[in-house]
């Protein structure tokens, strides 16, 4: 909990900067979420009610007040990746990982997600991690990126 | 050359990470010579420029800018970079390439307008943007460029990075504004405009980040001769981002006046494998589909505005002939259920109307009485929704029943 006091003391003491605290806060996590005891004590250290954070939290796609995986895999499939293949990539990657949209695998390690344009069209089909993109996915690609990925934990 | 390059001339010329790399570029010689004259001067050129905001909606910055300039007590500034419509990447670009520039536009507008405080805001998802133009701003701030008393001119403006959490309604003006402040992103209901009552009900001026960008380089050659290049009713270059089955997909820049067909086979080098072009859809998910005998349209804001929509952002995707229609407005209309901000029911229920109309389309079960209820509550969804989302949602439905009608009669059961 040392963490939230940290990131807490980054930002001026104002309710304009809940979104960047929230923010900071979620991707410093493993777990990718504010829990209910996270928004309780930066409810008491900006004095905005506690609902006000919560409904926050529900409008912003990027936060979640679920537990995610250590990586959060986010495909694109607006238009411009879905003419370039994005669908089919999505069907690797749900092989690969062993769950569909939405979903955590077991071991906690990945969610799996579908995300709007990530503004990287030119280089369709794209995806995250987490904070980093990567472009140009091929099957081959998103293999090697996910298994890239389960080595680094080991 | 059909390119011609201004807002985007330094693009791997400069590195974005430093700002001696800029200012030897001619950075900050716009800044200059706008503190050099009276802050009405500045906007005067903007306004002999006639340049027309970037994103999307087209509307002269001049108007925005006086009205900014005019109103008294604190004000702000904020530069647009949720860049959230589908198909557009062309403020990330500039954003991680040219990032001083941005800088450069935003305190040029300050100084014209006595905003002492602005705003970056950028989508979460733009990562890498935001942490270059944070770096930006602290380079900006050591060189004099920004902070208290700017060049010794005697004027003073700070300048802040807030980070978007992934909503596309917040690159509403009225959205953003509440997001800026803390709170979810639903809009307000207009008049007042932001230049009125914006962040803190104070006066703001909200322009995109290609907007910024083109107002060093008006202050520099004079509002005049930036009009010379592009249209009538649209002057200067657009960034045009161009996606989907070209071979050669990319940012491109062209005077206003270039053809949508040039832009595709000159600049993008045509459709992948040769195949047919079946669509294209202009803006993004809020914008036209228009069908191949269109694409010698020109791109300019007169011509976008029979379409109601956002297409004046530059998008370009086009889309070959194995693609279905349905499947290219499923995705757009699934797009809209998820953004819509709930706060008015014809944009919170309509799209969900609408996916499911779409649906019957696309496995056969439409009937002809489905026809017309997609083409009314398009136009009830357009007429009736509160903010812009609503309004401009429907484009590309309402051209596709004009355009393609035969997409549609092929799937009715008769
Ligand atoms: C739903 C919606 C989303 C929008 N998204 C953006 C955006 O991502 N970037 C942008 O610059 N303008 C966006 N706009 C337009 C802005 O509201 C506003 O018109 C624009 O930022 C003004 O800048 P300009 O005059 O320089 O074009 C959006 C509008 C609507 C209705
Ligand atoms: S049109 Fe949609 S996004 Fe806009 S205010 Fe209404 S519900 Fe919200
Ligand atoms: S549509 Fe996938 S990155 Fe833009």
């Amino acid at each position: 909990m040392m963490l939230l006091k940290e990131i807490l003391s980054k930002y001026p003491q104002d309710p304009e900067y809940l979104i960047e605290i929230l923010l900071d806060y979620q991707t410093s996590k493993k777990t990718h979420y504010i829990s209910a005891e996270d928004v309780s004590r930066i409810s008491q250290h900006l004095d905005i009610p506690e609902s006000q954070i919560c409904s926050v939290i529900s409008f912003y796609t990027l936060l979640s007040m679920e537990p995610k995986g250590r990586y959060v895999v986010q495909i694109c499939h607006d238009v411009p990746c879905f003419v370039n293949d994005a669908a089919n990539i999505y069907e690797v990657l749900v092989e690969l990982l062993g769950i569909s949209e939405g979903e955590t695998t077991p071991d906690n390690l990945f969610t799996l997600e579908i995300t709007e344009c990530l503004g990287c069209c030119n280089e369709s089909p794209a995806m995250r991690v987490n904070n980093q993109v990567y472009t140009n996915l091929t099957p081959a690609k998103v293999e090697k990126i996910i298994s890239d990925l389960r080595g680094e934990v080991k | 050359m059909i390119q011609e390059k201004i807002v985007s001339k330094r693009f791997g010329k400069v590195n974005p990470l430093s700002i001696d790399s800029y200012i030897k570029y001619d950075g900050y010689k716009g800044l200059e010579k706008a503190v050099s004259n009276h802050p009405t001067q500045v906007i005067d050129e903007i306004e002999k420029s006639r340049i027309r905001g970037r994103g999307g909606a087209g509307f002269p910055a001049h108007i925005k800018a006086r009205a900014l300039a005019n109103a008294s007590g604190p004000k702000f500034i904020v530069c647009n970079g949720d860049e959230g419509e589908p198909g557009n990447f062309k403020d990330r670009m500039l954003m991680e390439n040219d990032p001083h520039a941005i800088v450069e536009g935003m305190v040029i507008m300050a100084y014209a307008t006595g905003a002492k405080k602005g705003y970056v805001y950028i989508r979460g998802e733009y990562q890498n943007a935001i942490k270059i133009m944070k770096a930006t701003i602290q380079a900006a701030e050591e060189k004099g460029f920004l902070g208290e008393n700017i060049l010794n001119k005697g004027f003073d403006f700070k300048l802040e990075v807030r980070s978007g959490a992934g909503s596309y309604v917040v690159g509403e003006e009225f959205s953003m504004i509440e997001s800026i402040e803390g709170k979810p992103g639903r809009s307000r209901v207009k008049p007042p405009f932001p230049t009125d009552k914006g962040i803190h009900d104070r006066p703001t001026l909200i322009n995109n980040v290609e907007t910024f960008v083109n107002f060093p380089y008006i202050v520099l050659v004079g509002g005049e001769e930036f009009a010379k290049v592009g249209t009538a009713s649209s002057t200067g270059t657009k960034l045009i981002s161009l996606s989907g089955n070209v071979k050669n997909k990319g940012l491109y820049e062209v005077p206003f006046g270039t053809s949508i067909r040039d832009v595709i086979f000159q600049l993008g080098k045509g459709v992948r494998n040769n195949k047919p072009i079946k669509m294209v859809q202009l803006g993004g998910a809020s914008g036209p589909i228009i069908p191949e005998y269109m694409l010698d349209m020109s791109i300019d804001f007169d011509r976008f505005e029979n379409f109601d929509s956002k297409t004046g952002t530059g998008a370009i995707i086009v889309i070959d002939d194995r693609y279905d229609i349905f499947d290219v407005l499923l995705i757009n209309m699934k797009f809209f259920v998820h953004q819509s901000c709930g706060k008015c029911a014809p944009c919170r229920e309509g799209h969900i109307q609408i996916v499911n109309l779409l649906n019957k389309f696309k496995t056969h079960r439409a009937t002809e009485k489905d026809l017309m209820s997609l083409e009314n509550l398009a136009k009830v969804i357009q007429q009736t929704s509160l903010c812009g989302l609503g309004q401009t949602s429907m484009t590309s439905i309402i051209s596709s029943l004009r355009y393609f009608r035969d997409d549609y009669f092929a799937k009715v059961r008769y």
